[in-house]
């Protein structure tokens, strides 16, 4: 771990090559950019790249290593990589101002001149080196897959046995970075990612599997619904179950509730289940999903707030040849990440320390501390592997942090503390993508071309009552309600995009694409209606749209080619086909189906990506399956549903996401750019709903109105 | 204290016969490979062998497995049969999160034990018991066709 020593000290410690890269400010970022460590150069040769971006699939640590060994020349053997500890000066998301974190599909997009830097500084620092101690010119030395070699005097070095005398250069400040042309791993498909042997043999960490000495496992009771009070409680049974420790009530601003400890899982789960409450639900949301949605279109048909205005929609609509409605429900979905939410605290006087598939420092540093009457770096925070997220890590009250730091507290730090949620907890426990309804109506004229567009959101705000509202909210339009609306790209002139934020009190966070889960399902699909009614072709229609959209075109014309649009399909065929441009990201998707005897079958997907340089592109290539999955499990079955305001689902069982077999054969197509990299592992989810629910328009000459399909009468085998 | 058998060695544990073999591996013998995903047998997560066969470790308490041979992602590699499908894992690039590979190994490991050649559908079948939200799907079944290739 890097810390603040400083170099000599650190030479006569290890006799590792740590470089501090000073940045000059970058133009448009935070003017405080100081002295960042990402690359540790040891004497064994090995490159450590110290990623500040979590690893929870995405490919962080095997995508940031890359921008560092290509500037240095390393071999990509000799990689590794650590998870940087919390500082927000050093490693801030430099999208974020001073705060470090990773969402928003930013990770690789913030750092790519940065780590590419540190790579390049460093390179500098070894031929340096390699110059003073061979007497040779620097620019005769030449720097290849790990070695640094003079050709005239046949002299040659690993890192490793420069890493000591490197150390002692002076850390270059405005270091070149090499023309693209001279890339030699950014843009292959060949490099293995680094997690992946440990990941296949068991032995990769996540919070999950953090022991540490006099340890006791939480199981938690949380309350029957959203808002309720721990009243009281009886925790005698629960003491009576041989290797119960302690039995504790907790308090945090997302919750309250009972926690059980144990030295295991399992006994602490029995203490738990023979734990009886009284809750205070005087306050408690009492509500269902049905009267929910009831009073999401009541008022849908309200004046809402201006997201967006262009030109006049409302006149334009009233002198149309013709109009069309339609509107779209979404339901709640819960992130059901493979780890349920989980966090290991050892609490001292003086400190606190976490154990956590940490995706955001700064905020958690900061609830913690205010937790325990701490000073923020008081709070060490151990950046693990996460077992999936998709958002739900990143909560911005800390929720499950809190609670286990709660924990922790009631039992005075006498012990560390490891909060394990079971799925049913964490399938329960709120934080989901909110409910939407979306009410569009579009104005034709007697050509059938589109003149007019109104687009009625209806949904809780995200970050409203969250330290983003200042940041995010303007005029009282949460940014992440309306993207992907209020920025549609298609050509039309008269734009009217009203919402309306409720406040339900279910708890509600971003989802993997945000705002993108429903917007682009609304605008994609009602485009195809519209399509529909006026006799044109999907692809031709958007063609037309979105001339002033070079991005948006390519990836549209690309997957449409990859897919054969156009070519006659047999009988019980179709294809459907959506482009949604999220994170900075483009995508377009074409997905082909067949009708089987009871249900309906996707024979392929195509995708389309632009992402500017695709510095991994193997990489690249998963995000776009795995977006594609994740998103096609909302749509087929997802739903959080709530009765008389508990939620209904708690399991797998009822809260189905696909499997293998449910799984379509998918084929990603990159388009090639020398753009700057925009982030992929959340710009493929929003469009595999659309494309298909299309699809499903061609097919029955129905639209799909309702997610899930599941709820629609609609079986995707 | 209970005997068992784990990657061949003989270990014994001091819990509760009802513990379910998940938690003996994770909390007894901190064998933490094995992973908790659901704790219904719904997900696959926590997949082990007992006696050469995948069962869910989540829902096989202590005292089904006394006195069987139990294996492990942490021991499964000291079989061919593991070790070429955790190398096929590392080449088809399968693993994102990797919370569920563990399980997802071990299933594949047991399809290729009974099966040398298996079809799309059978491996479709075979996996259909292991959720990866992170979809790598595509990638597991070309892995598994890589295994059965290294392995013909």
């Amino acid at each position: 771990m890097i810390t603040n020593v400083s170099r000599r000290d650190f030479i006569k410690a290890s006799g590792a090559l740590v470089l501090a890269v000073a940045f000059p400010p970058v133009r448009g970022q935070s003017a405080s950019l100081e002295a960042n460590a990402f690359v540790r150069i040891g004497p064994d040769n090995t490159v450590t790249v110290i990623v500040k971006h979590l690893e929870m699939g995405q490919g962080t640590h095997t995508g940031l290593p890359t921008l560092v060994a290509e500037e240095l020349d390393a071999d990509w053997s000799q990689i590794r990589v650590e998870g940087a500890p919390a500082d927000a000066k050093r490693y801030n998301n430099l999208f974020w101002g001073e705060a470090q974190g990773t969402g928003g599909s930013t990770a690789l997009a913030n750092s790519y001149e940065q780590l590419r830097k540190a790579g390049a500084s460093a390179r500098l620092m070894l031929v340096g080196a390699a110059a003073e101690r061979w007497n040779v010119p620097r620019s005769e030395i030449t720097v290849s897959k790990g070695v640094v070699e003079h050709r005239k005097s046949r002299k040659k070095a690993k890192f490793g046995e420069l890493a000591a005398d490197a150390a002692t250069q002076v850390v270059p400040v405005d270091v070149p970075l090499k023309d693209p042309k001279d890339f030699v791993y950014i843009g292959t498909a060949s490099l293995p990612r680094t997690d992946a042997r440990d990941k296949s043999n068991g032995s990769a960490k996540f919070t999950q599997d953090i022991k540490l000495p006099g340890m006791l496992t939480a199981v938690v009771l949380h309350p029957p619904r959203f808002g309720a009070k721990l009243k009281s409680f009886d925790g005698a049974k629960a003491q009576q179950i041989a290797g119960v420790q302690a039995v504790v009530a907790f308090t945090t601003p997302a919750r309250t509730g009972v926690a059980v400890l144990a030295k295991d899982y399992w006994t602490a789960k029995k203490g738990r289940d023979a734990l009886v409450a009284e809750w205070d639900e005087s306050s408690a949301l009492r509500l269902g999903s049905a009267e929910i949605m009831a009073e999401y279109k009541r008022l849908a048909v309200t004046p809402g707030t201006v997201a967006l205005k262009e030109g006049d929609a409302e006149g334009a609509l009233r002198g149309a040849a013709k109009t069309l409605e339609a509107a779209y429900e979404f339901p709640y979905l819960a992130h059901a990440s493979m780890e349920p939410m989980n966090c290991v605290v050892s609490l001292k006087s003086d400190g606190c320390e976490i154990w956590n598939g940490e995706q955001f420092q700064t905020v958690d540093q900061a609830m913690v501390a205010q937790m325990l009457d701490f000073k923020p770096d008081q709070v060490k925070l151990n950046m693990l592997f996460a077992g999936g997220s998709f958002g739900r890590r990143a909560n911005p009250q800390s929720d499950f942090i809190l609670e286990a730091v709660a924990i922790a507290k009631a039992i005075n730090g006498n012990a560390p503390v490891k909060l394990v949620w079971g799925r049913e907890d964490d399938m329960r426990a709120g934080y989901y993508r909110p409910m939407y309804y979306h009410a569009l109506e579009a104005g034709l004229d007697a050509q059938g071309e589109i003149t007019a567009w109104r687009h009625t959101i209806v949904g809780q705000s995200i970050l409203a009552g969250t330290a983003f509202e200042p940041m995010m909210v303007k005029n009282g339009v949460d940014a992440t309600s309306v993207e992907g609306a209020s920025n549609l790209p298609y050509a039309i002139p008269n734009r009217l995009v009203e919402l309306h934020s409720p406040k339900v009190g279910v708890p509600v966070q971003w989802w993997r694409s945000v705002g993108s889960t429903h917007t682009a399902f609304a605008t994609e699909c009602f485009l195809d209606e519209i399509a529909r009614a006026t006799n044109k072709d999907p692809l031709a229609l958007r063609r037309a749209l979105l001339a002033k959209h070079p991005r948006h075109s390519a990836v549209l014309e690309l997957a449409a080619k990859q897919a054969g649009w156009g070519k006659p399909l047999g009988k019980d065929r179709s294809r459907g086909i959506a482009v949604h441009e999220s994170f900075g990201t483009f995508v377009a998707q074409v997905v082909e189906l067949s009708r089987r005897k009871d249900a309906i079958h996707i024979e392929r997907v195509v995708c389309a990506v632009d992402c500017g340089v695709a510095v991994n592109p193997q990489i690249v290539a998963m995000q776009m399956e795995s977006g594609i999955g994740y998103g096609l499990s909302a749509a087929l079955a997802g739903a959080i549903t709530l009765k008389d305001g508990v939620v209904e689902q708690s399991n797998f069982h009822d809260y189905p996401v696909v499997r293998i077999n449910q799984m379509p054969k998918i084929e990603v197509h990159i388009v090639p750019s020398a753009d700057k990299p925009s982030g992929v592992g959340e710009p493929a989810t929003p469009v595999i709903a659309p494309a298909l629910a299309n699809a499903i328009l061609a097919l029955n000459a129905k639209p799909v109105r309702a997610l899930p399909l599941s709820t629609q009468g609609i079986a995707i085998a | 204290m209970t005997p068992l058998s784990v990657n061949g060695k003989p270990v014994s544990v001091d819990a509760e016969a009802d513990t379910p073999l998940l938690w003996v591996l994770r909390d007894f013998l901190d064998m933490t490979g094995t992973k908790f995903g659901c704790g219904m047998a719904l997900c696959g997560a926590c997949t082990v062998h007992v006696d050469g066969k995948p069962v869910r470790s989540c829902q096989t308490p202590l005292s089904a497995v006394t006195g069987r041979r139990i294996t492990t992602i942490e021991g499964i590699g000291f079989f061919k049969v593991g070790r070429t499908v955790q190398a096929a894992w590392v080449a088809e690039n399968v693993p994102q999160c990797g919370y569920c590979q563990s399980g997802q190994v071990m299933s594949a490991t047991a399809l290729l034990n009974a099966n040398k050649d298996p079809s799309d559908a059978q491996i479709d079948a075979a996996m259909a018991g292991n959720i990866c939200r992170c979809a790598t799907y595509p990638r597991i079944r070309a892995a598994i066709k890589r295994a059965a290739k290294g392995l013909a």
